[in-house]
């Protein structure tokens, strides 16, 4: 992060120890984005240890509500389109990035907000909704590991929605130079990150537990 | 911070981005996408599939979806450029199966060897 900055502040130096020109001048923000990789699947571990907790637990409703009483699949389904279509209008923006259009990578931005934020929404108002039918994290350890799970990818999503504010705000003032589009690809891979973990939840947690 | 250079704006942006997709790649993706996530629900809400094929049923079609956004949304391939976060990735995935599969193999041990005051076992699935 802000090589061009450390470029620019040691610039003085230059003259003194020339090499390390070269060396900044080649980092085009591919191993900014291999760090990003390397971080995703390290969060990708954690949300390993949740489902194998999810998993063992399934079964462990302790005569309480079982997966199967309480999912409502089709209301699942609608969670699934929106994060799944805010995955594509983010892969939009990311076109209209490369080709340098700001326009048009903000209205993308924006777009992929409302879809992402409809989500989180909707996540909100069925956990809600559960802890109001006493259903809460409390009620057994398959409910404690139902909220740890989801309610995890879910804070995922509530960051990533704060993050592609941020660089809205960002893109509107300072456009798109390099560390902004630098930003915008890991955001880009993190977000298509958490629909590939959506895709877990939906077929381990809810579909599994309605069978 | 970095922000404001606009004269870095179009440099250092050729060869080594040349994979980040197009149009229509990333509409193949939604496409399948949609169709593999109406097909999992489908097993398990439509009734039309019998009780022991919907497990498999949902296995297949969530992995299936899984390769489908790895390939269309995140450009994972076997180019030189790729070849690196894949391997990172196949890795992740062998962590992955070794703590979901040992941890569900060594509990389901535990629970069948417990000695059960009702002698009642947990359900094998």
């Amino acid at each position: 992060m802000g090589s061009t900055a450390v470029r620019v502040a040691h610039g003085a130096l230059d003259d003194v120890h020339g090499g390390g020109v070269d060396h900044h001048h080649h980092d085009d923000g591919s191993k900014t984005l291999l760090g990003f990789w390397i971080y995703l699947m390290s969060d990708c571990l954690i949300f390993s240890g949740l489902f194998a907790t999810f998993a063992v637990l399934a079964n462990s409703t302790a005569g309480g509500p079982t997966g199967k009483e309480l999912f409502e699949l089709p209301y699942v389904l609608g969670e699934t389109m929106l994060l799944l279509v805010s995955s594509v209008t983010f892969g939009m923006a990311m076109l209209n990035m490369h080709a340098g259009r700001k326009g048009r990578l903000l209205a993308w931005l924006a777009v992929t907000f409302v879809f992402g934020a409809g989500f989180i929404g909707m996540e909100v108002y069925e956990f809600a909704k559960l802890v109001h039918e006493g259903a809460g994290p409390s009620t057994s350890a398959f409910l404690s590991s139902y909220f740890t799970l989801v309610g995890t990818h879910g804070l995922h999503v509530t960051c990533g929605l704060i993050w592609l504010v941020v660089m809205m705000d960002m893109v509107r003032r300072h456009g798109l130079d390099d560390a902004n589009r630098r930003r915008l690809s890991c955001l880009s891979l993190f977000w298509h990150f958490l629909d590939i973990v959506w895709i877990c939840v939906f077929t381990f947690v809810y579909l599994r537990g309605a069978i | 911070m970095s922000g404001a250079h606009p004269s870095h704006d179009a440099a250092h942006h050729g060869a080594a981005h040349a994979d980040h997709g197009s149009t229509r790649s990333y509409l193949i993706g939604f496409a399948l996408s949609v169709v593999l996530t109406l097909a999992s629900f489908g097993v398990v809400m439509s009734g039309l599939v019998p009780h022991d094929l919907m497990m498999p049923g949902i296995i297949v079609f969530g992995v299936a979806q899984l390769v489908v956004q790895l390939v269309c949304f995140l450009h994972m391939g076997t180019s030189p450029s790729q070849r690196g976060n894949l391997a990172i990735m196949l890795f992740t995935l062998l962590i992955l199966a070794i703590v979901v599969v040992g941890s569900l193999w060594v509990l389901h041990n535990m629970n069948v060897n417990m000695m059960h005051p009702t002698s009642k076992m947990m359900p094998v699935e």
